[in-house]
């Protein structure tokens, strides 16, 4: 019930946000709509959603948005630079690296954040195993230089959700 | 006539970027070699560059009703354009499309050797990303 309450809250205002207007029919064609949406949601587990509501994990999520920010410029600079070079000088295959992240939501954080950074892309998560296709792969030690990367973005994740 | 005030200038300098990566994303989706190199370059680029577009609408006209539509906008495509480029690289790969024969390595295969093949005689990569 609580779950529902907050799914219905958390729609109507981001309806509000959206349509930016107070006129009754409007606020009472979102009411619905958010009703609707919050209980259709209902059969869906979302472990994760009071664990964002504590301040710390708040804290490094707000934190989490400009470091992701920063990795995905620096790495579009990377790509932009590989696209617009005469040679086209790329090295692409498909690497694996291990997670030790354990619940889902987390898990899922750390796929879309490998594959927001250009020049790498989660093609499938298989219990702790990610692989994921790189434009270039390093010459030397792919594997372990790919496993650094990720527990940076692993850091931030456990603290956020875990 | 526009005002040039910090405002103006600074959005309309974060909109120049935005539309320079949407450029060069579209450059990578003509130049790079396969299926999985090409979704990353039109996925990846072209996302940040219309990040920095809807950053700009959002400098330009503030939180109105304007700035937060814009804001919905970014927060959505910052969660689901990322989904689908993991949800069509997966999907070609599980259809049996090859990487470029240039490309040096592919655990995947390695790992689900066996649960599907690509089947006899289908075109290398290069001619079905075309």
């Amino acid at each position: 019930m609580f779950r529902v309450i907050a799914t219905f809250v958390f729609a109507f205002l981001v309806y509000l946000a959206v349509t930016w207007s107070l006129d009754p029919a409007s606020v009472l064609i979102g009411a619905a709509a958010s009703l609707a949406a919050a209980v259709a949601m209902r059969p869906l587990e979302l472990e994760v959603a009071p664990l964002l509501l504590l301040p710390h994990r708040l804290l490094f999520a707000v934190i989490y948005v400009p470091v992701l920010l920063w990795y995905v410029i620096r790495a579009n600079l990377d790509v932009a630079y590989r696209v617009i070079h005469p040679k086209l000088p790329i090295r692409p295959g498909i690497v694996k690296a291990r997670t030790t992240l354990k619940t889902a939501a987390a898990r899922v954080l750390l796929a879309n954040s490998i594959t927001l950074t250009p020049g790498t892309l989660t093609v499938d998560l298989v219990g702790d195993a990610l692989y994921i296709h790189r434009i270039a792969v390093p010459e030397k030690e792919p594997e372990a230089e790919m496993q650094r990367s990720i527990e940076h973005f692993e850091g931030f994740i456990r603290r956020i959700l875990e | 006539m526009t005002e040039w005030t910090f405002g103006t200038v600074a959005a309309a300098v974060v909109m120049a970027a935005g539309a320079l990566f949407n450029l060069l994303g579209c450059i990578g989706l003509v130049r790079l070699p396969d299926v999985y190199n090409r979704v990353q370059a039109s996925t990846k680029c072209v996302t940040l560059g219309t990040l920095l577009l809807l950053t700009g609408v959002i400098i330009l006209f503030g939180f109105g009703s304007m700035g937060v539509k814009a804001l919905v906008c970014l927060w959505f495509v910052a969660m689901t354009s990322p989904t689908a480029a993991h949800a069509i690289g997966r999907a070609a790969h599980r259809s049996g499309i090859r990487l470029w024969e240039k490309s040096v390595c592919d655990e995947y295969a390695k790992d689900r050797e066996g649960a599907v093949e690509a089947p006899a005689g289908s075109p290398p990569a290069e001619e079905v990303a075309r």
